[in-house]
């Protein structure tokens, strides 16, 4: 009598548990390629003033061809990477490209007069901290999904309906700022 | 459970709470008036259409009594790039979309946010702010502001501001009419006006006064504080701008605003004395000096 009512319970259970978990899965995945969408949008950004910014640089920066060389090259590498990680890569790339060239034109009054080129500074720092975020958020996510993917008992939910790991977008040299550990509860404050 | 979407959810049930509370003394002064006229029903009514439409703009057009009554004004990204840039850098990494910028033309650094969810969210900052803030600063304090909308603490607080407000306003209408109408050829009306008068400035305006410190809890700040270093991954951004902020503000402050304050980042009202222990005493932000430490501490 007792296992009459164990068994359908039991069932309920597990049934509210795949929902859940299976919900979980999908919302994660979602709000990773959000993220992922959100960092080309800006990657985007950025290469459609890289032109606009050599334009407006290489008339005083005569010394400083190869920086010059150096965003090109990374705008080009980008409009052809198709993956993820070529898509990091030349991200990285220009990255580096673009600090060398807003430190080196500390060097050129004439330059930093200019009202343009303050201009697509402004707007090219913005980009980069907005590509910052965005990529720390997609990273975490990704951490997130990886997570429930991977631990039991939510890895059989996983397996189950065929959600893969995915990789960080991952840059090498962007360890500036770490990460603290937040406690949320906010103290015992009354 | 998570602390982030309990706090969201005691969030929702306190504003829910406070309108329940705002219907149950409307339909009261509406039926106690309406007593005195002779007809119940119809005050009842009256009072049902007021609180509609009150309830109508604080909870849809919130953030824009709150953004007119700090004075702020929209602006765009082609008139404030640094500001803008900044705004949406921090929205991207808390992953809601891009609030209204506003800005306040007041040389004391201060900032809030409002609105009733993260799709209707606006964020002001003050001229002062914008002026003496680094990158880092700013990005600190626009991050605890994106904190404030992830967290729904700016629907408790747009709404309790926008309904406490309306409190106030009345009252201050009510005297108006009630000195006016006090020599009264028809004193049967003044009297009822008296009354409500009486009922508004002697038990709810001091009740709701109370409520607002409750809505707005020195909680949601530490709350705030620390998802914003979460955001930024940079607490000391956060805590050199609290810093500046605390020890700039000044005595009557032009942003003194009794039903503002709480909204702010640094309590406007307290002047220089923000940063330390004596702001403990009210009640609607914890002292800045505590909250630095907590942020050093991380």
């Amino acid at each position: 009598m007792e296992l009459s009512y164990l068994v359908p319970a039991i069932i309920i259970v597990v049934a509210a548990f795949i929902v859940y978990t299976y919900n979980r899965l999908v919302g994660l995945r979602n709000m990773a390629d959000t993220a992922y969408s959100n960092i080309d949008t800006m990657l985007q950004k950025r290469f459609d003033l890289v032109p606009n910014l050599v334009e407006t640089v290489k008339g005083y920066m005569r010394h400083e061809q190869e920086l010059l060389d150096k965003i090109t090259r990374a705008r080009t590498d980008w409009l052809k990477a198709s993956t993820m990680g070529e898509n990091a890569e030349a991200d990285n790339l220009a990255a580096g490209a673009l600090k060398s060239i807003f430190a080196v034109a500390e060097n050129y009054p004439d330059l930093k007069a200019n009202q343009n080129f303050l201009m697509l500074q402004e707007e090219l720092v913005g980009i980069e901290n907005k590509i910052a975020y965005a990529r720390q958020r997609f990273n975490r996510t990704i951490m997130v999904l990886n997570t429930v993917i991977e631990r039991f008992p939510t890895n059989l939910i996983a397996n189950l309906f065929g959600f893969k790991i995915r990789e960080f977008f991952e840059v090498e040299s962007e360890q500036v700022r770490n990460t603290p550990q937040v406690e949320m509860q906010g103290g015992n404050e009354s | 459970m998570d602390p982030i979407i309990s706090h969201i959810a005691s969030n929702k049930r306190r504003t829910f709470f406070f309108f329940f509370l705002y219907a149950i003394m409307f339909a009261l002064i509406g039926y106690i008036s309406g007593l005195y006229m002779g007809n119940p029903i119809f005050g009842f009514v009256i009072a049902a259409i007021i609180f509609c439409i009150i309830f109508l703009i604080s909870y849809y057009g919130g953030r824009n009594v709150v953004a007119s009554m700090a004075g702020a004004r929209e602006v765009s990204k082609a008139q404030e790039p640094f500001l803008y840039n900044t705004v949406e850098a921090l929205s991207v990494a808390a992953g809601k979309p891009m609030p209204k910028v506003y800005i306040m033309e007041t040389d004391v650094p201060n900032a809030f946010a409002a609105g009733r969810n993260p799709d209707q969210a606006i964020v002001a900052v003050t001229r002062g702010l914008l002026n003496r803030m680094n990158r880092q600063e700013l990005e600190g304090v626009i991050a605890h502001e994106m904190a404030h909308i992830a967290n729904y603490d700016v629907l408790l607080a747009t709404v309790a501001v926008v309904l406490a407000g309306a409190i106030v306003y009345a009252s201050v209408i009510l005297r108006r009419m009630a000195i006016f109408g006090g020599g009264g050829r028809r004193s049967g009306q003044s009297n009822i006006i008296g009354i409500v008068f009486l009922i508004v400035v002697a038990i709810i305006a001091p009740l709701f006064a109370q409520l607002l410190r409750f809505a707005i809890s020195r909680q949601r700040e530490y709350l705030a504080d620390a998802t914003a270093a979460d955001y930024t991954g940079y607490p000391e951004g956060l805590a050199s701008a609290l810093e500046k902020i605390s020890t700039m503000q000044v005595a009557r402050s032009p942003l003194d605003n009794q039903a503002l304050n709480g909204l702010y980042i640094v309590n406007p009202a307290l002047g220089a004395s923000a940063l330390n222990k004596m702001s403990a005493m009210f009640s609607t932000h914890p002292p800045a000096e505590d909250r630095i430490r907590r942020l050093r501490a991380m």
